[in-house]
């Protein structure tokens, strides 16, 4: 499928004051293509816990859109420390947030499930010591 | 339910948004937990909070919410003020407890966010 438009967000670990600028800008561009309310909330929560678990728990990532004419794409990469029990961490209240995310209102082990919920495809792979990759795609139809 | 009613049911001051007071509202969600409200909300929602940092406009923009109610006179910066009013979300601080705000918006017909995003 020929992709419409193609953008990377590099996302700093630790990064809480600007955690959401690349959801945020992300959110925009949608806007400016013309996508409907319904799927731009969608991609928008997803796009925003995403990005807030590269901050909080990542050593660093990119945060990629992609869109071609039937979906908008999210992928998510970052550089560890990978996730040891992918399960666990899909479970809803399960979270190694620490306290300063958990100030901010956020930590409640809500993200990954959240972001299932979301998309209309999820994928997760993450090896410890080399790092996690989430891929999400969201139909436009 | 117009932001002008909440304004008035909540005994707020509107800080931000004075021009979008006829908006339409037909939810509320009180929580200091962005996580939850970013599970739990749809638009055309109020959200009433203890919290003030710029990730509550953020979580806001992000689902579209219209209207931010901060309780007990909480003051937010200049900062959070100006993100909000650019995006076009209204802020009022309130002087009562997240609780106490809550509970006068429901008595006065303004229901909860009833399940979780779509797709559950």
């Amino acid at each position: 499928m020929a992709v419409l438009l193609e953008k990377s967000f590099p996302v700093e670990a630790g990064a809480y004051t600007t955690a959401g600028e690349a959801s945020t800008t992300i959110k925009r561009t949608l806007k400016q293509l013309g996508i409907s309310a319904d799927v731009l909330r969608h991609v928008s929560v997803a796009c925003y816990e995403v990005e807030l678990n590269l901050v909080i728990h990542s050593l660093g990532g990119t945060l990629t859109l992609l869109v071609d004419p039937e979906k908008v794409t999210l992928i998510s990469k970052d550089v560890g420390p990978g996730i040891p029990d992918i399960e666990k961490a899909m479970t809803e209240g399960f979270s190694t947030a620490n306290e300063e995310a958990r100030t901010l209102g956020f930590g409640a082990g809500m993200g990954l499930p959240n972001m299932k919920r979301n998309a209309t495809n999820f994928e997760i792979q993450s090896e410890v010591g080399v790092g996690t990759t989430i891929t999400m795609s969201f139909a436009l139809a | 339910m117009t932001i002008r009613e909440v304004m008035k049911i909540v005994d707020g001051k509107v800080l931000v948004g004075e021009d979008r007071l006829d908006t339409r509202v037909d939810t509320a969600c009180g929580s200091d937990l962005m996580s939850d409200v970013l599970a739990f909300v749809k638009d055309k929602t109020v959200l009433i909070t203890g919290l003030i940092n710029p990730h509550v406009v953020r979580t806001s923009e992000m689902l579209d919410i219209t209207c931010i109610v901060f309780s007990r006179g909480k003051m937010p910066s200049e900062e959070i003020l100006e993100m909000a009013d650019e995006i076009g979300i209204t802020v009022i601080s309130s002087p009562m407890t997240t609780y106490t705000a809550c509970g006068e918006l429901y008595v006065h017909g303004l229901p909860g966010t009833k399940k979780k995003a779509e797709g559950v």
